[in-house]
This record gives structure tokens, C-alpha cells and sequence, in this order.
């Protein structure tokens, strides 16, 4: 895949041509969009002669629609939430949260956590950049667990195998999730664990406000579509893979006994399992999404897909910089446990 | 002689930064010191919250981002006409 010698947007030019552009992108999106079912129904058992009924026949034909659906779904999404992004700096954020009260600024701090451009790798700088300049632990806190947990690859690929609700319902809960959990960790008044190093940086004051055109936003979103799927296509085609194989050769209900709602120790089990696997996030969800097909229960997949995104190892190892160990350890455990308390309020709702 | 600075701890993101600001350097044929700030007490003086970030001349010219090499090439040159 060489994304990067592609430049769609000349960096000169009148700026009604980059909506032209942009315009007949959307047109040609669609159209492969929907042609990709046709095209999957017709290598899969035209082309290669595969009967449907049977195992291989219905992997296969899942695998060649689920993976470019996947991926154009990636792309398209991924561009319009990187152009709204470009309206949203940590610094803008920051200045959004001053000030607030404790719950609004939480939830605040929780939904702009969705649109501000994060990247684990910055989560040090952008945490002494809050608590320097005023803003509350638990309102930072907030912002760090939904920043990473309500993620856009996640958002995107829950859609496109899963439904608007159950994207819908990851974000609620990521968000209700980095709420509490930054009401509890504020109350427990921990500002003494944090680094003391952090308390004496002078950082707030003058930054850089960037005016940008749409040319530009455009060209950045563009940018960041490259970067993302160009870091998560191979997971999302291996995920599928497997994902494919279970849906065709794996029994029905085969998880029922052991993912399923009645098993109540499935929940924090899909928690542990989660936390090391963050970088394969975008693997995980087809392979979870055709568990689902075969008895997991809602509440125990949503638990897993949260622990692999918002409780990573990287971004905790990161953080230990600027926290003692005794605010990690808090950290960890009460978004751990925010987390299994959704799962189980799912398994019993749903 | 310009002096660059690179901000980051050291993600990959930081050292493609570094290797792009490289490449601007050498196809204008400047002189410029490049230097790696990894520690976040000396990030921080530039008062940004997002890396890595690219200092010219101790002005900060991007943050959160990889600049293209067009970008810092009209950076640096614009540095240079001060």
C-alpha cells in the first residue's frame, strides 16, 4: 500500500476545488461502498465457485465484504472526524475547561476528550499543561481516560460490524465511564502523588493558535487518514480473518456457557484480557464481533473492547512519569472497575 | 546558524520529525544545529501540550504534528530571512 506518495490536495489553488475535490471523493466513496456486497457475492461464488451454504463458502464471502467494507468505512469516517478534530487543539480544550465545576467540567472534559486530537505519546505534556494551569485531577483525569478509550478506529469498526447502537452505546458509556471515574479520583484529593517536578514547571501562558483553511484542514485530515489505516490495515485483515473463520467453522452458541450473561466471572476475566492487547485494537473487534455471533454477551464484549483501548500498558508506563505509583494504582484500579461495573449493568439490561 | 529543536521523549513520531527536519536542512543547504529535548521539565519551557514539537531559532513552529517537509522548509527559510 504506498498511501504515502498519494497527495490528494495541491496546497495551492482556489478554495472552492478542494470541496470539488472532497465532493467527488464522497460521490466515488459510495459507489464502491455499495458495490463492494455485489462484488464479495460475486468472487466468492461465482470466481472462485464456492457454494454458500457451506463453511468455507460463507467465510469467505465474509471476509471479502467485511474487509474492504472495513477499511473504506476507516478511511471515510476517519476523514471527517480528523477535518472536525482541526477544529480542536489541547490548548483550546484547556481553555474550554477552566473554571468549570466539578461534574460539568468532568463531563466536559469527557466529551471534548472525543474531538481533541491525543496521542498516548503526549499524554505527559498535556496533563502538565491542565494541572498547571488550574484545571482540577479529577477534570484531567476525566479527559485521559475517554481522550483514549472513546477511540475513533474503535467507533468506526463497532459501526461497520456492530450497528450505530452498539457504537452509540460504547460512546455513552466511555463517556459516563471517564465521568465517574474523574469524580472519584478527584475526591480522593491525590494532588500529592502527583510528581512533585510537575508542581514546579511554569508552563502556562502564551501558545500558538493556528488559523487554518479548509485546504488545510483537508490536507491534515488527509494526513491522519494515511497514518491510521496505513498503522491498522494488517490487523483489520488479519481480525477479519479470524473473525471469517469462526463465523463459518465455529458451532452456534458454542460461547453461551462461557461468555454469555450467565457467566458472571466473564466480565472481569474480558477485563484482564484486555488491557495488554492495546495496540491490537483494531484486530479485536471482528474477532469479537463474530464471538458475539456465537453466544458472548453485549456487556462482556463491550468490557473487553474498553479495557483494550482505555487501560493500556504504554499509556500507564507514560503516565508513571508524571504520577507516583500509589495515583496509578488508582488510576488503574477504578477505571478497571467503572469498566466491569458497565459490563455487568449491560449483561443484566440488555 | 539556525538552532532546531525537536521535542519528544522519544516516540516515533518525535524521530520521524527529526529525520524530516534533517532532510528539509540538507536540500536547502543550511547550516542548523539539531537538538533533541527528551527531558518533559525542558519540553515544557515552550509551554506546549502536545508532542513532538519543533523549535526554530527558540520560537515554536508546530506542536502535536508532523510538519511536511514543505512546511519546515518554509519555516526554516523564514527563520533565516530575520
Amino acid at each position: 500500500m504506498k498511501l504515502s506518495s498519494l497527495k490528494l490536495f495541491p496546497t495551492t489553488g482556489h478554495p472552492l476545488r478542494s470541496f470539488g475535490w472532497i465532493g467527488l471523493a464522497a460521490v466515488a466513496w459510495l459507489l464502491l461502498y455499495n458495490l463492494i456486497q455485489p462484488l464479495a457475492d460475486w468472487l466468492a461464488y461465482s470466481a472462485l465457485g464456492l457454494d454458500p451454504a457451506s463453511q468455507l463458502g460463507s467465510s469467505v464471502a465474509f471476509f471479502l465484504y467485511d474487509v474492504p467494507k472495513i477499511l473504506l468505512l476507516l478511511s471515510g469516517m476517519i476523514f471527517v472526524i480528523s477535518v472536525i478534530r482541526t477544529f480542536f487543539s489541547p490548548e483550546r480544550t484547556r481553555a474550554l475547561l477552566g473554571g468549570k465545576r466539578e461534574g460539568l467540567g468532568n463531563f466536559m472534559a469527557a466529551a471534548l476528550g472525543i474531538v481533541t486530537p491525543f496521542c498516548s505519546c503526549s499524554a505527559v505534556p498535556l496533563f502538565i499543561g491542565f494541572v498547571e494551569s488550574g484545571i482540577p485531577l479529577g477534570v484531567t483525569f476525566s479527559f485521559l481516560i475517554a481522550a483514549p478509550t472513546i477511540n475513533e478506529v474503535a467507533i468506526v469498526m463497532l459501526f461497520g460490524l456492530f450497528g450505530w447502537k452498539v457504537a452509540g452505546l460504547y460512546i455513552a458509556s466511555g463517556l459516563v465511564i471517564a465521568t465517574m471515574a474523574g469524580i472519584i479520583i478527584g475526591r480522593m484529593k491525590m494532588e500529592r502523588d502527583v510528581e512533585d517536578f510537575v508542581w514546579q514547571i511554569q508552563s502556562s501562558g502564551s501558545e500558538i493558535f493556528e488559523s487554518l483553511t479548509w485546504e488545510q484542514r483537508f490536507a491534515r485530515a488527509w494526513e491522519s487518514v494515511k497514518e491510521i489505516v496505513g498503522k491498522v490495515w494488517l490487523y483489520v485483515v488479519i481480525g477479519i480473518a479470524v473473525g471469517a473463520g469462526i463465523h463459518g467453522y465455529m458451532p452456534e452458541d458454542a460461547l453461551v456457557s462461557i461468555m454469555g450473561k450467565n457467566a458472571w466471572w466473564s466480565v472481569p476475566v474480558a477485563v484482564l484480557m484486555g488491557v495488554p492487547l492495546y495496540s491490537n485494537a483494531a484486530g479485536v473487534i471482528p474477532i469479537v464481533s463474530a464471538l458475539m455471533e456465537k453466544g458472548a454477551s453485549l456487556g462482556t464484549v463491550l468490557a473487553f473492547m474498553m479495557a483494550v483501548v482505555g487501560l493500556s500498558l504504554p499509556e500507564v508506563i507514560i503516565l508513571r512519569r508524571v504520577l507516583k505509583p500509589r495515583l496509578i494504582a488508582v488510576f488503574v484500579g477504578v477505571v478497571a472497575l467503572a469498566i466491569i461495573v458497565t459490563g455487568y449493568l449491560f449483561n443484566f439490561v440488555m | 546558524m539556525l538552532t532546531i529543536k525537536v521535542l519528544g521523549s522519544g516516540c516515533a513520531n518525535c524521530k520521524k520529525l527529526e529525520s524530516v527536519t534533517r532532510q528539509a536542512i540538507a536540500k536547502l543547504g543550511i547550516e542548523a544545529e539539531v537538538i533533541k529535548v527528551t527531558e518533559y521539565p525542558d519540553i515544557m519551557k515552550y509551554k506546549i501540550m502536545s508532542t513532538p514539537g519543533l523549535v526554530v531559532d527558540e520560537k515554536v513552529v508546530s506542536s502535536g504534528r508532523i510538519p511536511s517537509e514543505a512546511e519546515i522548509t518554509t519555516f526554516l527559510t523564514s527563520a533565516l530571512a530575520v
